[in-house]
């Protein structure tokens, strides 16, 4: 036994906040990471304003049966009355109206609003569930190959590089219209959204990858690492306690900002026709059907904006994420 | 040196490899874990009107009863050196590289393909040169005039760019600028002239898919470019060009730019790869005849050969560019050439 240490000499101790005595005294106060960010971001109008898009959003793909059935149109009941029979146009040129607030689309009077509210339900689905499946994948096998290196390293960043070399979207097309309309034990819409998720999923994975091994590599190195190690800790002690909390943020930025791409990726299949089925109404669909249609331009608009407004929020957002949690990244 | 590229080329020819396997999986294995069987397979090649004995006879000589790895193996020997169709009436020989007939029309694919490189080639060439030069200039300004109106003006076009579906502004630019409207400048999609035809008229037929493919790269290039250079142009031999007293021209242009470009290079060489191998949805907003386009219009269809020839074709664009990016870096910077 080791005598205790003689702690009684207080003209000795150290103060080093003494020099901050008086008028700031109580200005010393520890902040976290996470702290220091939301101050970050909080001041970032920008960023702010598309964290608010994206809430909207969310909310309004959740409650999209409420919304649409206080209007009362459902997205895929006709409204013949309000096409004109000669030209296929609406009767007044859009069909705008209190009813009808997007107006109706040509030759069988769906209500665009309907439409648009119930797409943002499947675009935002199929997005978020995708980036789930690239996160977890990719942070799974990029951990991997950070922290384990060697052989393990070397197969898994093939692999990566193999991904990355994939032309995305004609596999895409390819997939997603070879799967018959009833497969693996489900049908219709239930099938067409596993799919997507996995189809959009599963090619993004390296994109997550790459980045999470960067980040263990540095990781591995770090002092406090070295501490768990030496105190005993085995691998996915050290991976899920000391690891992960740390990788935390650049999941989070690199997932927001994974998000509008894949909402890009789903509507751009579902502008190709190889998206959800009609009639389930989706935005990329909607494009397309207007396409034919393009001397009634406001069928086109108000998909084409929903997909660029929610895209742009998500970038916004992310972007503002990134710089508040990795200043250095500006 | 050579080693390297030696390196590198059998690495092309592995991803050449995994990928046509990956590519088999996807037309002859997930049918079959979707529930598809031989003869349902075999219906494809002999039309829907034959007797169950005959879509019998035509999957056992098509080969759908052997394993996986045997079809496999034909399937690439097809590729590579050519195979024999044996439909029933005769023996066909279809030459290398063989990818099959298409369902609807009994027709070679690979002519097909052929006849619609020159112009997805076209369309991502014209339109590589347009961003690469736009993109990278508006990125080199922005960054050395810093938070200036022109920055922030361009930076918001490039985040609004990189935010707007390429069928979108499509659409729209075909509705602004062409179909007859008084800002009409450039034909309605649809058509296109060869080159050595009529080099203007090839223009005139492409602006519009151009400038709008161009945009949204551009918008991703520019964004790039200036996070690139505002990095570079940080380093200390940055200030050591200016301290030898430099002018700023040369310190912008052969000592910035240069190290901002080099990974911006590597991103261009990969999308034009991309592109090459089927720019499926600007061809499709403006129905030009390219090989994306042939793949949309063949899937609706349920056409899978043409397809898969589609797939392979993009496939082997992609793998050659990722060669040719990495013969390059290894040109343009000594130091990957030890690793």
């Amino acid at each position: 036994m080791t005598a205790p240490l003689d702690v009684s000499g207080t003209e000795l101790e150290a103060a080093p906040e003494a020099v901050l005595d008086g008028s700031q005294a109580k200005a010393i106060q520890g902040r976290s990471l996470g702290q220091i960010a939301w101050m970050r971001l909080k001041r970032d109008k920008v960023a702010l304003t598309g964290a608010g898009v994206v809430a909207f959003l969310v909310l309004v793909a959740i409650f999209a049966p409420l919304i649409v059935g206080w209007f009362g149109h459902p997205p895929t009941d006709f409204n013949q009355d309000l096409i004109s029979s000669e030209t296929m146009a609406p009767k007044d040129g859009t069909g705008i109206s209190v009813d009808h607030l997007f107006g109706v689309e040509p030759v069988n009077g769906r209500d665009i609003f309907s439409r648009i509210v119930y797409g943002a339900r499947i675009s935002l689905l199929i997005a978020f569930l995708a980036t789930l499946l690239s996160v977890v994948i990719g942070t799974m096998l990029g951990v991997m190959a950070g922290y384990f290196g060697g052989w393990v390293d070397s197969v898994i960043s093939k692999t990566m590089d193999v991904f990355l070399a994939f032309p995305l979207l004609v596999f895409a097309i390819a997939l997603a219209g070879i799967v018959p309309d009833s497969a693996f034990g489900l049908s219709g819409d239930a099938l067409r959204v596993s799919l997507l998720v996995f189809i959009i999923g599963f090619f993004n994975w390296p994109y997550i990858g790459r980045i999470m091994r960067g980040q263990t590599l540095s990781l591995r190195e770090r002092e406090f690492v070295d501490a768990a190690r030496s105190l005993g800790a085995r691998g996915p002690y050290i991976i899920f306690r000391e690891m992960l909390p740390n990788l935390v943020a650049p999941i989070l930025v690199y997932s927001t900002l994974l998000i509008p791409s894949n909402i890009l990726f789903e509507a751009a299949l579902s502008f190709l026709g190889v998206g959800v089925r009609p009639p389930t109404p989706t935005w990329g669909g909607m494009l397309s059907d207007a396409v034919r249609f393009y001397t009634i331009p406001h069928f086109m608009f108000f998909p084409g904006m929903a997909i660029f407004i929610t895209v742009l929020a998500f970038n916004l957002f992310g972007d503002g994420l990134r710089d508040a949690l990795d200043p250095r990244a500006r | 040196m050579v080693t390297y590229i030696i390196r590198r080329l059998i690495w092309g020819v592995f991803m050449l490899a995994i990928v046509s396997m990956i590519t088999f999986m996807i037309f002859f294995l997930v049918p079959r874990l979707a529930g598809a069987t031989s003869e349902s397979l075999a219906t494809r090649y002999v039309g829907r009107t034959a007797t169950a004995e005959q879509v019998k006879i035509a999957a056992e000589k098509l080969g759908f009863n052997d394993p996986l790895v045997v079809q496999y193996g034909r399937f690439a020997k097809g590729i590579v050196a050519g195979a024999d169709y044996d439909y029933g009436p005769g023996v066909e020989r279809c030459p290398a590289p063989c990818f099959g007939y298409s369902f609807l029309t009994r027709l070679p694919v690979w002519p097909d393909l052929l006849d619609r490189l020159p112009v997805t080639i076209s369309l991502a060439l014209g339109a590589a040169v347009i961003w690469l030069i736009a993109g990278v200039a508006t990125g080199v300004v922005s960054a050395l005039r810093r938070g200036s109106f022109f920055d922030r003006a361009a930076m918001s076009i490039a985040l609004a760019g990189v935010s707007l579906p390429i069928f979108f502004t499509g659409i729209v630019s075909l509705v602004v600028f062409s179909y007859g409207r008084p800002l009409a400048f450039a034909a309605p999609g649809g058509s296109f002239t060869p080159f050595f035809d009529n080099p203007a008229q090839w223009a005139y037929s492409l602006i519009l898919p151009w400038i709008t493919l161009a945009f949204l790269y551009a918008a991703g290039y520019a964004r790039l470019t200036r996070s690139g250079m505002l990095e570079t142009m940080n380093e200390d031999y940055i200030r050591t060009a200016r301290a030898k007293g430099l002018t700023e021209r040369v310190v912008v242009f052969k000592h910035g730019l240069r190290g901002a470009l080099t990974p911006i290079l590597t991103i261009f060489g990969l999308d034009l790869g991309l592109l090459m191998g089927g720019a499926v949805l600007t061809e499709s907003t403006f129905s030009l005849p390219g090989i994306g386009k042939y793949a949309i219009d063949a899937i609706t269809n349920q056409d899978l050969p043409k397809v898969m020839g589609v797939t392979l074709v993009a496939a082997f664009f992609v793998v050659v560019a990722n060669l040719v990016v990495d013969l390059l870096y290894a040109v343009v910077d000594p130091r990957v050439r030890l690793t």
